[in-house]
C-alpha cells in the first residue's frame, strides 16, 4: 500500500479529481474513436514513426494548442481566484501550484513547441530543401519534447504539481521547503524536454547551414530563416545550462547533493544566477522566430520588400549576443552593490536600440506600400504599438533603482505578458492564419479571425495593463488572495474580465477552425496571398518531397520574382529523389525516456535503470543500424506533379 | 473594422478612466523617504520619456496605415523596391542610443544614491536593525537598542536606517514601498538596505519574493514616529517585555504567521547572523559578537567557510 500512497496528489480538491475523471474519459474516447476507424495502422505509419518535417510539425502544432489550453485553463482560474478580495475558490497551495505550471507550460510546452512547428514546417520550404539535416534526430526531438510534455502534465493527478514557481528559486524548491514530487517532475520533465529542444537547435542550425537551395547566400535567406538561424544559435548556447541545472537540482532533490541548499555550502544564488543565465536567452529565443514571422507578414501585406534587411539581421545578431550579457536584471534586488546593477542595467538598455531598429523597419516597410488588411496584417499591426508598449517598460524594468520597486510585483508580471503576448502569442496566431491554407489547403474564415484579432486585443488590454497599476500601488506577483483594503479590488476584476474575453477569444479560433474546415473553399490554388518566398512556390498540398526540381534563388524574394520579373526558379528536369525512411525508434525511445523520468521522479530506482539500459540499446542499435534511405521514381514525381498540377489552376 | 476599434477605443478610454478615477495616489509614486523618492522620480521620468516614444510610434504607424492603405491608391499603384537608406537607419539608430545613454547615466546616479546612506542624512550615525524573515514571519532586531519584535517594525523618522537582512528559510525580499524598493533576504549572506522616513506614519510593509504556502499574508506593519517616542517605546518594551530566549525563539521560527509579539534581547545572541556580509557600503557597523554556538539542532544556521 505504502508504494501506491506516494502517487497520491498531497493535497487533492474537486478541480483535481474532476481533471482525472476527464483526463481518463478522454483517454479512453481516443482509443475507442482510433479502434473503432480502425486507425492504428495509420497513425503508426504516418505519425509516430514518421521523419517528415512537415508532419512532425504538424504534431508539434497539436501539442501547442493543447498546451495553450491547458495554460488557459489554469490562467482563467488565477485571475478569477484574483478577481474579488479573500476569495476562496483555490487555497493557497492549489493557486501556487496553477501559477507554477501555468508559468511553465505556456513558455516551455506552448510558445516553444509552437515556434518549433514554424521551424519543422517552414525552413526547409524557405530555404527549398527537401527535409532538414537530421530528419530522425527531428523525430527523436519532437517525442522527447513530447514525452516530457506528457510527463509535467501528469503531476497534476499523479503525486502532485510543482509548486515553487516556474523559476523554481532554492532553497524553496529543495527538500526541506518541497517536500511533494512537484519539483522532480520539473527537474526531469523539463530535462527530456529540453534535450529533444537542444538537437532541434543543432538539427536547424545544420539544415540552414548546409541545405539551402542554390544560389541562397545567407544574406538571400528569408527573413524568417534568418530569425529562426539566430533563434537557433541561442538554443544551442543557452540550453546546455538548462540541463547542467536541472541535472544540479536533480542531485539536490534525488541525490543528497548540496549545491543549492541552505547548508553545506550550498549556494541557494547560484541558482537564480544559472537560470537566468539560460532563462533571459530564452525569451529572446521565443520572440525572434516571432519578429521573423511579422517580417514576412507584414512585407507581403504591404506588397513591398522589407525596409532595411541588413539591419535587420545585424539587430538580430546584436540582440542575440546581448541576450547572454543581461541575465542578472532579474535580481537586481539580489544585493550585488551599485556597480554590478550600474553594467547590467546599461546592458539591458541597450537591448532595446536594436528592439527599436526593427519596430522602425517594419514601420518603414509599410512605407510606400500598398497595405491590405487581412487577419494576419491585423495581428502585425496591433502587434506594433502593444509590443513597443512592452518593450518600454522593459526598459523602465532596466533601470535598477526603480526595479527595486517593481521587481517581484504585478507590474512585472505586465511587462512580460505586455511583450509576450502581442509579442509570440499574436505571431504565432498571425503565422498560423497565414500558413494554414499551405499546410491544410483552404483559409480560415477572415471575418471571424479579424473579430479574433479584436476581442483578442481587448481582452489584453483590459486584463494586461491595471497590472502595471496595480504593481506600482504595492501588489506583489503570485500573492494568492489579498484583503479589502489594499485598494486592489477594482482593477483585478478588470483583469479577470480581460482574461475572460481572451478566452472567448480563443474559443472563436477554435470555432473559426470548425467552421473553416466545414464551409472554407477548397479551390485557393497554392499562393493565395499573392505572397513572395519559396514556401509558397511549391504546391499545395506540398508533396512529400517539397520540391519536384530544387529551385534557384537570386535574391530574398525569389518567388515573388519569379511572379513578377520572369525569374525562373525550376530549371532542369526532374530526377529521382532519394528520402529518408520513417523509423519507430525515436519514438520508441522517447517512450523509454518517458517510464525513465517516471521512475525518478518517484525514485523507483530498479525500474530507472532498467529503462536507462533500453535508452542505451536504443542508442547502440542506431549506431550499427544500416539505413541508406529510400528513392522515389521519376515516374512517381511526374504522376504525383500532374495530380497537384491539376489540382492547382 | 469600425465596431472593432470603436471597441478598442471605448476599452483603452475605460481602462485610463480606472486609474484616474482610483485617485488615491498609487504606494510606489507616494514615497515618504528619500530612497523611495530617487525611485518615484526616475519611474515618472521614465513614464514620461517612454511615452513620447510610444506616440510617436504610433503616430507614424496610424499616418503610413491610413496614407498607404490599399483602398487609398489606384488599381496599378506598384510599391517601389527599398533596399533602405543608411541615413534613415542611422537615426532610428542614433535617437534610441541616445535615450539609452541619458536614461544609463540616471540609473547609475541612482544606484549610487540608493546603495548609499539616504541623501540628506549622511552625516548621521545610521540606526542598524536586523531584519530577519521565517516562514512566513519577520524578525525585527534591534541591537542598540536590544530588543527584537516580531511582524512590526517601529522606527525614529528623520533618521538613517540600516537594514540588514537575512532569511531563515526561502530567499525572501524585504519591500516598505514608501520608504523605498525591495532587497532579498537569503539565508547564507546578509544584505543592506538602507532606507528613511521623512514623515511619521504607518506604512505597508511585506516579502515581496514567494516563499511558499503562507506567502500572501507574510506582511508587516511599520511605524515611523519621532526620536522622542521611539526612546520611549524602548523604555518601555524593556519594562514590560520578556526576554527573547533561545527556546522562544526556536518556537517562532515554526513555519506559522503569529501575530506580533515584542522581546527584549534579541536573537543575534544565540543565533547569530550569517557572516557573508554583502553590500554594505559607506558605514561599517560593528557585528554583533560572533560566540562560537554550540550546535543545536536548528540547523538552519549556516555559517560559510572563513574567507
Ligand atoms: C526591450 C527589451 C526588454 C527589456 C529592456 C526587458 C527588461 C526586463 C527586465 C529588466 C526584467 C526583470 C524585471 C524584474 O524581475 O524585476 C524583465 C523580465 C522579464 N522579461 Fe523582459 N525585457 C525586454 C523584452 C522582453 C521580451 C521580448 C520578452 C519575451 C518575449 C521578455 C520577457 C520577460 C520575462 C518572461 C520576464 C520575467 C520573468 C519572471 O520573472 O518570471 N522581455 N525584462
Ligand atoms: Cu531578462
Amino acid at each position: 500500500m505504502d508504494f501506491f500512497n506516494r502517487f497520491a496528489v498531497p493535497h487533492p480538491s474537486f478541480l483535481i479529481y474532476g481533471a482525472m475523471v476527464s483526463i481518463a474519459i478522454a483517454m479512453i474516447a481516443v482509443v475507442v474513436g482510433i479502434t473503432y476507424f480502425k486507425k492504428w495502422g495509420y497513425l503508426w505509419r504516418e505519425w509516430l514513426t514518421t521523419v517528415d518535417h512537415k508532419r512532425i510539425g504538424i504534431m508539434y502544432l497539436i501539442v501547442a494548442l493543447l498546451m495553450l489550453f491547458r495554460g488557459g485553463v489554469d490562467a482563467i482560474m488565477m485571475r478569477y481566484q484574483l478577481s474579488m478580495p479573500d476569495n476562496t475558490f483555490l487555497d493557497s497551495q492549489h493557486y501556487n501550484e496553477v501559477f507554477t505550471t501555468h508559468g511553465i507550460v505556456m513558455i516551455l510546452f506552448m510558445a516553444m513547441p509552437f515556434i518549433t512547428f514554424f521551424f519543422n514546417y517552414l525552413i526547409p520550404l524557405q530555404i527549398g530543401a527537401r527535409d532538414v539535416a537530421f530528419p530522425r534526430l527531428n523525430a527523436l526531438s519532437f517525442w522527447l519534447f513530447f514525452m516530457g510534455a506528457m510527463l509535467f502534465n501528469m503531476s497534476f493527478v499523479v503525486g502532485g504539481s510543482p509548486d515553487s514557481g516556474w523559476t523554481s528559486y532554492f532553497p524553496l524548491a529543495g527538500n526541506e521547503f518541497s517536500t511533494s514530487v512537484g519539483t522532480n517532475y520539473y527537474m526531469i520533465a523539463i530535462q527530456i524536454a529540453g534535450m529533444g529542444t537542444l538537437m532541434t537547435g543543432i538539427n536547424f542550425i545544420t539544415t540552414i547551414l548546409k541545405m539551402r537551395a542554390p544560389g541562397m547566400k545567407l544574406m538571400k535567406m528569408p527573413m524568417f530563416t534568418w530569425s529562426a538561424f539566430i533563434a537557433n544559435v541561442i538554443v544551442v548556447f543557452a540550453f546546455p545550462v538548462l540541463t547542467v541545472l536541472l541535472a544540479m537540482g536533480t542531485m539536490d532533490r534525488l541525490f543528497g547533493t548540496n549545491f543549492f541548499t541552505t547548508d553545506n555550502g550550498g549556494m541557494d544564488m547560484l541558482w537564480a544566477n544559472l537560470f537566468w543565465v539560460w532563462g533571459h536567452p530564452e525569451v529572446y529565443i521565443l520572440i525572434l522566430p516571432a519578429f521573423g514571422l511579422y517580417s514576412e507578414i507584414i512585407s507581403t501585406f504591404a506588397r513591398r520588400n522589407l525596409y532595411g534587411y541588413k539591419s535587420m539581421v545585424a539587430s538580430m545578431v546584436v540582440i542575440s549576443i546581448f541576450s547572454f550579457l543581461v541575465w542578472a536584471h532579474h535580481f537586481f534586488t539580489m544585493g550585488q552593490g551599485p556597480l554590478t546593477n550600474s553594467i547590467f542595467s546599461i546592458t539591458t538598455m541597450a537591448i532595446a536600440v536594436p528592439t527599436g531598429v526593427k519596430i522602425f523597419n517594419w514601420l518603414f516597410t509599410l512605407w510606400k506600400g500598398k497595405i491590405v488588411f487581412t487577419t494576419p496584417m491585423l495581428y502585425s499591426i496591433l502587434f506594433i504599438p502593444l509590443f513597443t508598449l512592452g518593450g518600454v517598460t522593459g526598459v523602465m524594468l532596466a533601470m535598477s533603482a526603480a526595479d527595486y520597486q517593481y521587481h517581484n510585483t504585478m507590474f512585472l508580471v505586465a511587462h512580460f505578458h505586455n511583450v509576450i503576448i502581442p509579442g509570440v502569442v499574436y505571431a504565432m496566431i498571425a503565422g498560423l492564419t497565414f500558413y494554414w491554407p499551405k499546410m491544410f489547403g483552404f483559409m480560415l474564415n477572415e471575418k471571424l479571425g479579424k473579430w479574433t484579432a479584436w476581442l483578442l486585443s481587448v481582452g489584453f488590454v483590459l486584463a494586461f495593463i491595471p497590472m502595471y497599476i496595480t504593481g506600482l500601488d504595492g501588489q506583489a506577483r503570485r500573492m494568492y488572495t489579498y484583503s479589502e483594503s489594499t485598494g486592489f479590488s477594482t482593477l483585478n476584476m478588470v483583469s479577470f474580465i480581460g482574461a475572460a474575453i481572451m478566452a472567448v477569444a480563443f474559443a472563436l479560433l477554435v470555432y473559426n477552425i470548425y467552421y473553416s474546415i466545414r464551409y472554407a473553399s477548397r479551390d485557393i490554388g497554392s499562393d493565395p496571398w499573392d505572397a513572395r518566398s519559396l514556401e509558397w512556390a511549391t504546391h499545395t498540398p506540398v508533396p512529400e518531397y517539397n520540391f519536384a526540381i530544387i529551385p534557384e534563388v537570386a535574391s530574398t524574394e525569389a518567388f515573388w520574382d519569379s511572379k513578377k520579373k520572369g525569374h525562373e526558379l525550376f530549371k532542369g528536369k526532374i530526377e529521382k529523389i532519394h528520402m529518408p525512411n520513417n523509423s519507430p525508434l525515436p519514438f520508441i525511445m522517447s517512450c523509454i525516456f518517458f517510464v525513465f523520468g517516471f521512475s525518478m521522479v518517484f525514485s523507483i530506482w530498479p525500474v530507472a535503470i532498467i529503462a536507462l539500459i533500453g535508452i542505451l540499446a536504443c542508442l547502440t542499435y542506431r549506431s550499427f543500424e544500416k539505413d541508406h534511405g529510400r528513392y522515389i521514381s521519376v515516374e512517381e514525381i511526374e504522376e504525383t506533379e500532374a495530380k497537384l498540377r491539376g489540382a492547382k489552376k | 473594422m469600425r465596431i472593432k476599434m470603436k471597441l478598442m477605443y471605448l476599452t483603452i478610454v475605460c481602462t485610463i478612466a480606472t486609474v484616474l478615477a482610483g485617485c488615491e495616489p498609487l504606494l510606489v509614486l507616494d514615497p515618504k523617504g528619500p530612497q523611495a523618492k530617487t525611485q518615484a522620480d526616475d519611474i515618472m521620468l521614465s513614464i514620461w520619456l517612454m511615452s513620447a516614444i510610444v506616440i510617436v510610434v504610433l503616430a507614424i504607424l496610424i499616418f503610413v496605415l491610413i496614407k498607404y492603405r490599399a483602398s487609398n491608391q489606384s488599381e496599378d499603384y506598384e510599391p517601389p523596391h527599398i533596399e533602405g537608406s543608411p541615413l534613415v537607419e542611422a537615426i532610428c539608430i542614433g535617437i534610441p542610443i541616445i535615450i539609452v545613454i541619458f536614461l544609463s547615466i540616471v540609473s547609475v546616479e541612482s544606484n549610487y544614491k540608493v546603495e548609499a546612506t539616504p541623501a540628506g542624512y549622511e552625516d548621521q550615525e545610521p540606526i542598524v536593525i536586523y531584519a530577519s524573515s521565517s516562514n512566513w514571519k519577520w524578525h525585527f532586531s534591534y541591537p542598540e537598542q536590544d530588543i527584537e519584535t516580531v511582524n512590526y517594525l517601529y522606527i525614529p523618522a528623520n533618521r538613517a536606517i540600516e537594514f540588514k537582512l537575512y532569511s531563515y528559510g526561502p530567499i525572501t525580499s524585504f519591500w516598505i514601498p514608501q520608504l523605498g524598493g525591495q532587497k532579498y533576504a537569503m539565508s547564507d549572506m546578509v544584505t543592506t538596505l538602507h532606507l528613511a522616513a521623512d514623515a511619521e506614519g504607518e506604512f505597508m510593509g511585506r516579502n515581496a519574493n514567494f516563499s511558499g504556502a503562507g506567502f500572501a499574508e507574510n506582511t508587516f506593519e511599520v511605524t515611523s514616529m519621532s526620536q522622542a517616542d521611539f526612546d520611549e517605546w524602548v523604555d518601555e518594551v524593556h519594562e514590560t517585555a520578556d526576554p527573547l530566549t533561545d527556546e522562544k525563539f526556536e518556537e517562532l521560527l515554526e513555519p506559522g504567521h503569529l501575530g506580533r509579539s515584542t522581546y527584549t534581547g534579541t536573537h543575534l545572541e544565540f543565533s547569530p547572523a550569517p557572516e557573508h556580509d554583502h553590500g554594505s557600503t559607506d558605514s561599517e557597523v560593528e557585528e554583533p559578537k560572533q560566540e562560537d554556538h554550540t550546535d543545536h539542532e536548528s540547523g538552519k544556521q549556516t555559517n560559510h567557510d572563513n574567507h
